[in-house]
C-alpha cells in the first residue's frame, strides 16, 4: 500500500493554550514533508471528525496521525478497524502527556510535543494494514471429565447450539456427585440437604444429539491450537481422533490420602473412616461401625483432617464443614438418639448456609467445639478414644465414640496425563498453586495460560457441587467465546479482538529457543533443531517473543522492533551544551500508560525531558531499543511495568519479570561500554499509583542530570 | 453464531460488566444498563483486592477497553428497568434513563467543574468528601464523560454550559424512556453495605471513629477522600490501635441472618493496609469463625503471621467512646480464654455485610426471604451479589455462566423466532 499520510492536530482542551500548534504543524509539513496537516480546535467534534472522514473518502489520505488526546479516549470517534476507517490510525497523546502535565508555552513543552508527533509519524510510516487471517475453525468443544462440572458444561454448550465431545474415565457419567446421598441445601431457606436433579442432567447429556460421549476413556494426545485441536481419545473399544475448537478441563478432585493421617487414627482402627467413606456408607443405607457392623451410636467428626496444615494440604477445601453438617443429618435420620461430635478449627459455612449450621448447633445431641484432635486410639471397651485439645473450655478432653470420621479435603486431578498436550512447554495445563490450574487473576477467573483451554470445577479451585456446576457454565462460555473469536481471527483476553498475528523471519533464526521458552502461553513449539513452530491461534499478541528474540525476527504488522526503533530515531536529542537531558520511558500500555494519563488528567507536573513509548507488555521490550537509544545520545532509559513476583499483576503473566531479567544482561553491556548502569531503571508500578509517577520520573531525571550527559551524545 | 435479539444486563458492576462483555465477545448483542453515571460499581470503590492486594482499576481498565472495542454493547448509564413483559427469547423491556446533562461530545477537559459554583456530597466516597455539581465520578471513570447533578445546582445557574467550549453541556435534557426487545435478562444489580447504624451498641453513627469496612476502602484508596491516608475521622490522626469487628450485623437473626462470605478476608486485607501504612500500629480482629475458604487460607496465614495483628475469637458486645478524645473501648468476650475483655482502640472498623440490591426487580424474578434473586422465569438469570454473597472472582464466574444461559435464549430465539 502506498501510504498517504495526513496529520490532524487538535488545539482544544487547552492544547492550543499550551502549545504553538501552527509551529507543531510544521513538524509534519516541513520536517516530515507531509503535505496534509490540519489544525482544528475541536477535532473530536462532528466537524473535526468530518474533516478526517472526508479526506479519507476523497482518497487524499489513507494513513491518519491524530495529535490530540490519549488513545484511550474518544475511541468511538477516532475509529480504527475495518468498516469505519479502512486504514491506519496513529494517535499522538499531546493532551494528557503534554499540555496537561507540562508548563504552557514553555520551550521544553513544545519540544516534547514535537518529538511525540515525530514519533507518531515514524510509527505510522512503519505500520502496515492487518491482513485478515482465516482458517477453518472447528466450533466443537471437548469437555474432559463427566462429573457435574463437565456434564453441565457439555449440556450448556449443546443447548447453545455447539457440539460437544464429553470424555469420562469411568464407565459412566456422573462423577462424585452421582454417588451422593444428598447435596447441600441449595435454595432458600437453605435448611435441609436436597436430593436434586443431577441424574436427569446426566441422562440428558448421555442422549443429547449434540453431545458425543466417550466413557472408560482417556486422552492419548492433544495436538494443535484453538479452533484446530486434534484430540486422540482411547476407549477399550477404539481409538478415535476428533477435531475440536476449545477445551473445558473438568477433571475434578480426589480425596486426600488418609493413610497419611495415622495420627488421626486412620489405619489404626477400621472404625476411623473418611468423609467420602461415610457418604458411601450412608448412600448404601446403613451407618455402622466397619469393625463389627454395630450401629454407630456416637460419631466424632474431625474437621480439617489433613487440611489447613502445612504438612498436608495447606489450603481449605471449602466444602468439608458443610459435608460434615450434612453427614450429621444422615446420622440423625437413622438414629435420633445418636451423639455427634464435631471438632473444628473454624466452622466455614459461608454464604447462605448459616441456618443449616445454626440448626446443627442447636440440636441438643450435637456437640460442636473448636479444638484440635491430638490422638485417636482404640479403647479397651472396643470404642475409639479421642483426645481433643485446645477446646473452648480451655482444656484437653477425652471422648469415647463408636466411629471417627475424618473430614479430608480435595486434591485436584490436574496432572499426570490428562490432556497430554503436545506442547513444547509440557503436557499439562500449568498449575498456579497447590496443584490447581486456577487463574491468578481476581477479575478474570477463567484466565488461562493455554489459550482455548479452560479449567472448571473442583480441579480449578476447591468448591461445592453447586458452584462446580456453575463453573462448568462459565468455562463453557469462555470456550464458546474462544472458538467464535478464533473464527474471526481475533485474539482472546486480554487483547480480545486484536487481529494482528506475529510473523517470523525464519531465515535469520539461530534456534536460540528464547521465544519458545519465554512465551507465557506455550504458543510456540519447536522442531528437532529448535526452530520455533508458531501456532498463531494460541497467540495472545503480547509480543513477548518479539522482545525475547536477539535476532529481531519476530514482528507484527502494527508492532515491530523496527517500528519502535524508528520512533526512538525520531526523537531529537539536543546537543550536550543545551543541557536538556532526554530520557526514554517504555511503559506497559495496560497499566503504567493509563496511570500517566490519570496523572495528566489531574494536572500533575513532571519533567518534560521524558519521551514515553507504550508497549503491549513490558515483556515485549527488545533490548536493542535500549542500545539504539543510548547510542543516539539519549541519557537514560526507564522501564515502567506491572508488579511481578508471587502476586504479579502482569496481564501476560511474566512480561515485566522477563523484562527485568533482560535488564541484567543489558546492564553488563552498559558497563562494557563504560556507561553507568544507573542510566537504566526498571520500576514496578500499579495502575492506581499514578500519584507516584511525577516523583518517579523527576527523581530519575535528577539522577541523570547528576550523572551528566551520555558521552555518546552527538557521536 | 446467528445474530439474534440482544441480552439485557441490569447492573454495570463487575458482574454485569462481565456478563455483558463475555456475551458480546462470543457474538451476542448486549444492552448494559446501570443506574449510576459510571460503570464499575462497588469494585470501583475498592482500594485493593484480596488476596493479591492488587488494584481493581487494573482489571477495570482491561474491561473498559473491551467495552470500548466492542461494537456489540450498548451502554446506558443512569438507567433503570421499569417494566418487563414477554417470555424467554422475546421480552420487551422499558428502560428509564435520567438526564446526564452532558453529551458524548464531552472531552473531559474539566472546564465545567472548574467554573461550577455548587457542591454535592460525593456518594463515591460515601459522602466523606464533596465534588462540584458538575463532576467526573472518579479519575478513571467510564463512560469518560462528566455529569451534572442538577438537584445540587444553584438556581438558574448555567455556569457549566457557559464554560463548555464544545457544546457538550445540555441542561435541557429530560428523562427519557426506551423500550428494548431482548431475548433474556441478566440481573446483576449488586449489593450495598448493611446499614451499620442499625446495630445497637457498636456506636456507628454516634462515634466518629467507628467506621465500616466500606469506608475503610475509601480511606485507603489514593483517589479517596483522604488521598489514601488511613486516619481517624474525628481528628485526622493516624490510628495506632485498630480493632475490627467481624460479623457486624451478620450471622445474626436480628440483622442479616446469613454470612456475607467476604468480610473475613476483607478485614485481613484491611488489617494489612493499616499495618503497611502505620508500621507502629497494632490491629485486633474479633471473629466468630475466620472464613477464608480455598486458596485464601494462604492469605490468612500470611496476614496472621504479623505479630502485630491479633485474632481473637469472640463477639463484640459493645463499643464505648471517650467523648473528650474520641478514643474507643471495645468490650468483647474472648471465647478461647473464657473471659470478658476491654480493648482500647483509636479506630474501630465494623465488618458489615452484603445486602442484595434487588428491590424493584420486575415480576418474573424470584426474590428469596433474604432478598437474593433466585432462578426465575426462563430467560431471566441472576448473577453476582444480587444472587448470593460472594467475592469478586466468584461473581465473575457466576456472571460468565449467566451470560451463557442468556446466550442460549438468544440462539433459541434466533432459530425459532
Amino acid at each position: 500500500m502506498v501510504k498517504k499520510l495526513g496529520v490532524y492536530i487538535c488545539s482544544g482542551c487547552g492544547i492550543g493554550d499550551s502549545l504553538d500548534t501552527e509551529k507543531l504543524a510544521k513538524v509534519a509539513t516541513r520536517e516530515s514533508k507531509i503535505p496534509l496537516c490540519k489544525v482544528h480546535p475541536f477535532l473530536c467534534g462532528a466537524e473535526g471528525a468530518g474533516i478526517i472522514r472526508k479526506d479519507l473518502a476523497d482518497g487524499a489520505v489513507n494513513t491518519v496521525v491524530i495529535a490530540a488526546c490519549s488513545p484511550r479516549v474518544k475511541t468511538d470517534v477516532f475509529v480504527t478497524g475495518q468498516e469505519a476507517c479502512p486504514t491506519l490510525l496513529e494517535r499522538v497523546n499531546i493532551r494528557e502527556h503534554v499540555a496537561w502535565s507540562h508548563t504552557a508555552k514553555d520551550e521544553d513543552t513544545g519540544m516534547l510535543a514535537a518529538d511525540y508527533l515525530r514519533m507518531g509519524i515514524a510509527k505510522a510510516r512503519k505500520c502496515e494494514p492487518l491482513e485478515p487471517v482465516s482458517e477453518t475453525i472447528s466450533k466443537k468443544l471437548l469437555v474432559v471429565g463427566g462429573g457435574i462440572t463437565g456434564v453441565t458444561a457439555a449440556l450448556a454448550a449443546a443447548e447453545a447450539g455447539y457440539e460437544a465431545v464429553l470424555v469420562e474415565k469411568q464407565p459412566q457419567l456422573g462423577g462424585f456427585v452421582a454417588t451422593l446421598k444428598k447435596r447441600f441445601p441449595a435454595a432458600a431457606p437453605y435448611a435441609e440437604p436436597t436430593a436434586d436433579g443431577f441424574p436427569e442432567q446426566v441422562q440428558a447429556a448421555t442422549y443429547h444429539s449434540k453431545i458425543q460421549v466417550f466413557t472408560s476413556a482417556r486422552i492419548l494426545k492433544t495436538a494443535g491450537q484453538p479452533g484446530m485441536f486434534d484430540v486422540t481419545i482411547e476407549t477399550p473399544a477404539a481409538t478415535t481422533e476428533v477435531r475440536v475448537g476449545a477445551i473445558v478441563m473438568a477433571t475434578g478432585w480426589k480425596p486426600y490420602d488418609a493413610s497419611k493421617l495415622p495420627h488421626l487414627g486412620y489405619g489404626v482402627s477400621p472404625d476411623v473412616i473418611t468423609n467420602v467413606d461415610f457418604e458411601r456408607m450412608a448412600s448404601a443405607g446403613n451407618i455402622a461401625r466397619p469393625s463389627d457392623g454395630k450401629p454407630a451410636a456416637s460419631v466424632l467428626f474431625v474437621q480439617c483432617a489433613g487440611s489447613r496444615d502445612k504438612d498436608h494440604l495447606p489450603y481449605c477445601s471449602s466444602v468439608c464443614c458443610l459435608a460434615t453438617l450434612k453427614h450429621a443429618t444422615y446420622i440423625r435420620e437413622q438414629n435420633p438418639e445418636a451423639l455427634v461430635y464435631i471438632v473444628y478449627k473454624d466452622m466455614r459455612t459461608p454464604g447462605l448456609h448459616e441456618r443449616f449450621y445454626r440448626a446443627a448447633q442447636d440440636h441438643p445431641l450435637n456437640f460442636l467445639t473448636k479444638g484440635e484432635v491430638t490422638s485417636v486410639g482404640s479403647a479397651p471397651d472396643g470404642k475409639l478414644a479421642v483426645t481433643v485439645g485446645q477446646t473452648l473450655i480451655g482444656e484437653s478432653i477425652e471422648l469415647r465414640v463408636d466411629l471417627v470420621v475424618l473430614a479430608t479435603g480435595m486434591v485436584p486431578v490436574s496432572a499426570d496425563g490428562i490432556l497430554n498436550l503436545t506442547y513444547r512447554q509440557g503436557p499439562d495445563l500449568p498449575v498456579l498453586k497447590h496443584g490447581f490450574p486456577d487463574s491468578h487473576f481476581v477479575c478474570f477467573p477463567y484466565e488461562t495460560r493455554r489459550t482455548g483451554i479452560y479449567a472448571a470445577g473442583a480441579v480449578r479451585a476447591p468448591m461445592d457441587s453447586v458452584r462446580a456446576g456453575e463453573d462448568g457454565l462459565g468455562a463453557a462460555m469462555k470456550a464458546i467465546q474462544s472458538v467464535e473469536l478464533a473464527a474471526r481471527g481475533q485474539a482472546v483476553h486480554p487483547r480480545a479482538g486484536d487481529t494482528s498475528f506475529p510473523s517470523f523471519f525464519m531465515q535469520r533464526c539461530t534456534q536460540c529457543k528464547r521465544c519458545t521458552e519465554e512465551c507465557p502461553f506455550g504458543a510456540l513449539d519447536e522442531d528437532e533443531k529448535g526452530t520455533p513452530k508458531p501456532n498463531p491461534y494460541r497467540c495472545r499478541r503480547c509480543g513477548i517473543c518479539l522482545g525475547a528474540c536477539p535476532e529481531r525476527i519476530v514482528s507484527f504488522k502494527n508492532y515491530s522492533v523496527d517500528m519502535v526503533a524508528s520512533m526512538i530515531k525520531a526523537i531529537e536529542v539536543p546537543e550536550e551544551d543545551e543541557e536538556k537531558p532526554r530520557v526514554l520511558v517504555f511503559m506497559c500500555e495496560n497499566d503504567a500508560y493509563p496511570a500517566l494519563d490519570v496523572a495528566g488528567f489531574q494536572r500533575l507536573r513532571y519533567d518534560p525531558g521524558v519521551r514515553v513509548i507504550p508497549l503491549r507488555c513490558l515483556g515485549s521490550l527488545n533490548i536493542v531499543w535500549i542500545a539504539d537509544a543510548l547510542s543516539r545520545g539519549i541519557d537514560g532509559v526507564m522501564l515502567i511495568g506491572c508488579k511481578f513476583g508471587d502476586d504479579y499483576q502482569c496481564h501476560f503473566i511474566r512480561g515485566s519479570e522477563l523484562a527485568d531479567r533482560r535488564m541484567e544482561n543489558v546492564k553488563e553491556t552498559l558497563q562494557r561500554l563504560q556507561l553507568e548502569s544507573e542510566r537504566l531503571e526498571l520500576t514496578q508500578l500499579a495502575i492506581n499509583e499514578y500519584g507516584k509517577l511525577p516523583e518517579l520520573i523527576n527523581g530519575f531525571m535528577e539522577r541523570i542530570r547528576k550523572m551528566g550527559p551520555n558521552p555518546y551524545k552527538g557521536l | 453464531m446467528t445474530a439474534g435479539k440482544p441480552i439485557l444486563v441490569l447492573g454495570g458492576g463487575i458482574a454485569g460488566m462481565t456478563a455483558a462483555i463475555e456475551a458480546a465477545e462470543a457474538g451476542c448483542e448486549v444492552v448494559l444498563i446501570e443506574k449510576a453515571p459510571y460503570l464499575g460499581g462497588r469494585v470501583a470503590r475498592t482500594h485493593l483486592y484480596f488476596p493479591k492486594l492488587c488494584p481493581p482499576a487494573c482489571g477495570l481498565e482491561v474491561n473498559f477497553k473491551r467495552l470500548r472495542n466492542s461494537s456489540r454493547i450498548k451502554i446506558l448509564t443512569q438507567a433503570e428497568l421499569v417494566e418487563l413483559s414477554g417470555s424467554a427469547g422475546d421480552y420487551a423491556a422499558t428502560v428509564k434513563i435520567a438526564p446526564r446533562y452532558v453529551t458524548s461530545a464531552c472531552t473531559m477537559c474539566g472546564a465545567c467543574a472548574d467554573l461550577c459554583p455548587a457542591q454535592r456530597p460525593d456518594e463515591f466516597n460515601y459522602g466523606l468528601s464533596k465534588t462540584k455539581a458538575a463532576y467526573l465520578p472518579f479519575a478513571m471513570a467510564f463512560p469518560d464523560t462528566y455529569v451534572i447533578d442538577r438537584p445540587s445546582c444553584k438556581e438558574a445557574c448555567t455556569a457549566c454550559a457557559d464554560a463548555c467550549k464544545y457544546g457538550a453541556v445540555d441542561l435541557s435534557q429530560t428523562e427519557r424512556r426506551e423500550t428494548l426487545q431482548v431475548a433474556a435478562v441478566v440481573a446483576a444489580t449488586g449489593w450495598a453495605p448493611y446499614d451499620a447504624a442499625r446495630i445497637d451498641g457498636l456506636g456507628y453513627g454516634r462515634f466518629k471513629n467507628v467506621i465500616t469496612n466500606a469506608i475503610m476502602e475509601r480511606l485507603a484508596a489514593p483517589n479517596g477522600p483522604t488521598g489514601g491516608k488511613i486516619v481517624r475521622p474525628s481528628d485526622g490522626k493516624a490510628p495506632r490501635e485498630v480493632v475490627f469487628v467481624q460479623c457486624a450485623g451478620s450471622r445474626d437473626e436480628n440483622h442479616l441472618p446469613y454470612c456475607s462470605t467476604v468480610c473475613c478476608a476483607a478485614s485481613l486485607k484491611q488489617a494489612a493496609y493499616v499495618r503497611a501504612q502505620h508500621p507502629d500500629s497494632k490491629v485486633a480482629i474479633f471473629y466468630i469463625d475466620v472464613r477464608t475458604s480455598g486458596r485464601l487460607e494462604d492469605f490468612y496465614a500470611s496476614v496472621a503471621a504479623d505479630p502485630n495483628i491479633g485474632l481473637i475469637k469472640g463477639k463484640v458486645a459493645k463499643v464505648e467512646e471517650d467523648a473528650a478524645t474520641g478514643d474507643l473501648v471495645v468490650r468483647a468476650e474472648d471465647v478461647l480464654h473464657g473471659k470478658q475483655i476491654a480493648l482500647h482502640a483509636d479506630l474501630v472498623v465494623l465488618a458489615t455485610g452484603i445486602v442484595p440490591q434487588t428491590q424493584g426487580l420486575p415480576a418474573g424474578f424470584t426474590v428469596d426471604d433474604y432478598g437474593f434473586v433466585g432462578n426465575g422465569k426462563a430467560g431471566l438469570y441472576p448473577a453476582g451479589c444480587a444472587r448470593r454473597p460472594e467475592e469478586v472472582s466468584a461473581s465473575v464466574e457466576d456472571a460468565t455462566g449467566a451470560a451463557l444461559r442468556a446466550f442460549q435464549c438468544v440462539v433459541r430465539s434466533a432459530h425459532h423466532g
